[in-house]
C-alpha cells in the first residue's frame, strides 16, 4: 500500500492568539485536588540576539505527580490523577515570558526497563519557526538527572540548558533561547 | 508499543529559511538531537480542552449577524500516512475576515475589521475522521517581510492527533493563488508536491447551491509503522 505524505508544517504566525490563547486557563493545569507538589515555573523564550520573543506559544505536556500520563498509551498499573491536567498552553507575554502552575511529575519510564527522571516536554511554536522546536525541562538539582537516558545523549557542555533554576522566590525558571552560544537542545521526535 | 518514523528530507520546511525574515534571528542553528520516542513522546493531549460549543464550526453564526465576504464550506478528512482515519480529535482554525484583517490588536492593516467575524473556530473529528467549518474565505494581506509583501489567502489549522509526535500547526490555501509563488512562507516548503498538500481543491459536491462553495482539504499527519504483531483497530 502506498504510504501518504505528511502535510508540511507552517508557522503559527503571530495572530494565533484570538483562537489558541484566548483565555490563561490553560497556565493552570492543577485542580484544587492535584495529588504531589505544587510548582509555578516562568519560561522566557529568547531569539539569537538575545531579544525577548513576544509571539511565542509554550505547550506543556507532562505527567502526573505519580508519574502517570492521561493517555491509553500509558498502560501502567495506576490510575491517572483526575484532579490534574497533563497539558498546558500559554502565550508569551512583551517580555518574551509565561508562568505556568503545576505539579511536579513523577519519574515515568523509559520503555526498556529504566527510568526517566522527571520532566515535562516543551513545545515551542512562534512566528518565525517554520516548524515547532520541542525541548525537554528537568529539575536541577534531581538525584535522577544523572541516570537520565535522554540527559545522556546530550553532550554535557549542553544538558545545563535543559535545567529549569529555582529562584529566591520558589519559583522554578526556565529559558529558552531559540539561537546562539547558549542555545537551548531541541529534540527532533 | 508504536514506531514513528522520522520525516523524510523534505516533508517539512527547514526551519531557518531566509527570505522568511523572521527564521534569521529565530531558528536554532544546532541540529536537533534525536530522541528515541518513550512514553514522554508517544501520548499527548488527546481531547478538547475546552467544550465544543455549538457554533465554534460555523464562524458565520458567531455573531447577531452575517458577516461580509464570501461564505465557504471547508471540509475533509484528518489521515494518518496509512490513509486510516483519526477520529475524535481536536481541530482548531484562525484567519482573517475577508477584507484582510485579523481580530487582533497586532494586525494594523488599514481594511475594516468585521463586526460579525471573529475568524476563530473549533471542532472535533467524527468516527471517520471528518471535519468540517463554515467560514468566509479571507482575504489577503500585506505584511512587510519584503517591498510588496503580500500573503496568499489561507486558514490556519492546528491538530493534535494521537501524542505528541503527531502535533501539526500549518496553513490551508486556496487552488490558483497567484500570490503563493512570491510568498516565502508557503515556498519554504521547496518540494513542489509537498506544498501542493497544503493546497484545497474546489469540490462541486461539497458546494450548497444557492448558499456556499466547497473546498476540500484532507490533513495527514506523521503516521506510525504498524508491527505484524499489532492488531489492527
Amino acid at each position: 500500500m502506498s504510504r501518504l505524505r505528511p502535510s508540511p508544517s507552517q508557522t503559527v504566525g503571530p495572530f494565533y492568539h484570538f483562537s489558541l490563547t484566548v483565555t490563561e486557563a490553560l497556565g493552570c493545569m492543577t485542580g484544587p485536588v492535584a495529588r504531589g507538589e505544587r510548582i509555578r515555573i516562568r519560561f522566557r523564550l529568547f531569539d539569537g540576539a538575545g531579544a525577548p520573543v513576544p509571539d511565542g506559544m509554550v505547550e506543556l505536556w507532562q505527567a502526573d505527580s505519580a508519574g502517570k500520563y492521561d493517555h491509553p498509551a500509558d498502560t501502567q498499573e495506576k490510575a491517572a490523577d483526575p484532579g490534574f491536567c497533563g497539558f498546558g498552553r500559554l502565550a508569551t507575554d512583551a517580555g518574551g515570558a509565561c508562568v505556568f502552575d503545576t505539579v511536579r511529575p513523577g519519574p515515568t519510564p523509559d520503555g526498556s526497563g529504566g527510568c526517566q527522571a522527571a520532566h515535562i516536554s516543551v513545545t515551542v511554536f512562534a512566528r518565525g519557526l517554520l516548524r515547532q522546536l520541542v525541548t525537554r525541562l528537568y529539575f536541577e538539582g534531581d538525584p535522577a538527572l544523572a541516570d537520565d537516558p535522554v540527559l545522556k545523549l546530550v553532550p554535557a557542555e549542553r544538558r545545563g540548558t535543559l535545567l529549569a533554576r529555582r529562584d529566591a522566590a520558589g519559583v522554578w525558571c526556565f529559558d529558552i533561547r531559540l539561537q546562539g552560544p547558549d542555545e537551548t537542545v531541541f529534540f527532533e521526535i | 508499543m508504536k514506531i514513528y518514523p522520522l520525516p523524510r528530507e523534505g516533508d517539512h520546511p527547514p526551519l531557518l529559511h531566509s527570505p522568511y525574515a523572521a527564521t534569521v534571528r529565530r531558528a536554532p542553528s544546532m541540529p536537533p538531537i534525536p530522541l528515541p520516542h518513550t512514553l514522554s513522546e508517544l501520548t499527548g493531549p488527546l481531547y478538547g480542552h475546552n467544550p465544543i460549543g455549538e457554533t465554534d464550526n460555523d464562524l458565520t453564526r458567531q455573531h447577531a449577524g452575517d458577516p461580509l465576504g464570501e461564505r465557504i464550506i471547508v471540509s475533509g478528512r484528518v489521515l494518518d500516512e496509512d490513509g486510516r482515519p483519526i477520529p475524535n480529535t481536536l481541530v482548531e482554525i484562525w484567519q482573517a475576515n475577508a477584507s484582510g484583517r485579523y481580530f487582533h490588536v497586532v494586525d494594523q492593516h488599514p481594511a475594516p475589521l468585521d463586526p460579525n467575524f471573529s475568524g476563530s473556530g473549533r471542532t472535533m473529528t467524527d468516527e471517520d475522521g471528518n471535519y468540517r467549518f463554515v467560514t468566509i474565505k479571507p482575504g489577503a494581506y500585506p505584511w512587510r517581510n519584503h517591498p510588496n509583501a503580500w500573503r496568499p489567502a489561507h486558514i490556519h489549522f492546528s491538530l493534535f492527533g494521537p501524542c505528541l509526535i503527531t502535533r501539526l500547526i500549518t496553513q490551508m490555501y486556496f487552488p490558483g493563488d497567484p500570490l503563493m509563488p512570491y510568498d516565502p512562507i508557503s515556498q519554504s516548503i521547496r518540494d513542489d508536491s509537498a506544498r501542493e498538500r497544503l493546497v484545497s481543491q474546489f469540490d462541486r459536491d461539497l458546494t450548497v447551491p444557492e448558499w456556499a462553495l466547497g473546498y476540500r482539504w484532507d490533513i495527514v499527519l506523521r503516521g506510525c509503522e504498524a508491527t505484524p504483531f499489532e492488531e489492527p483497530k
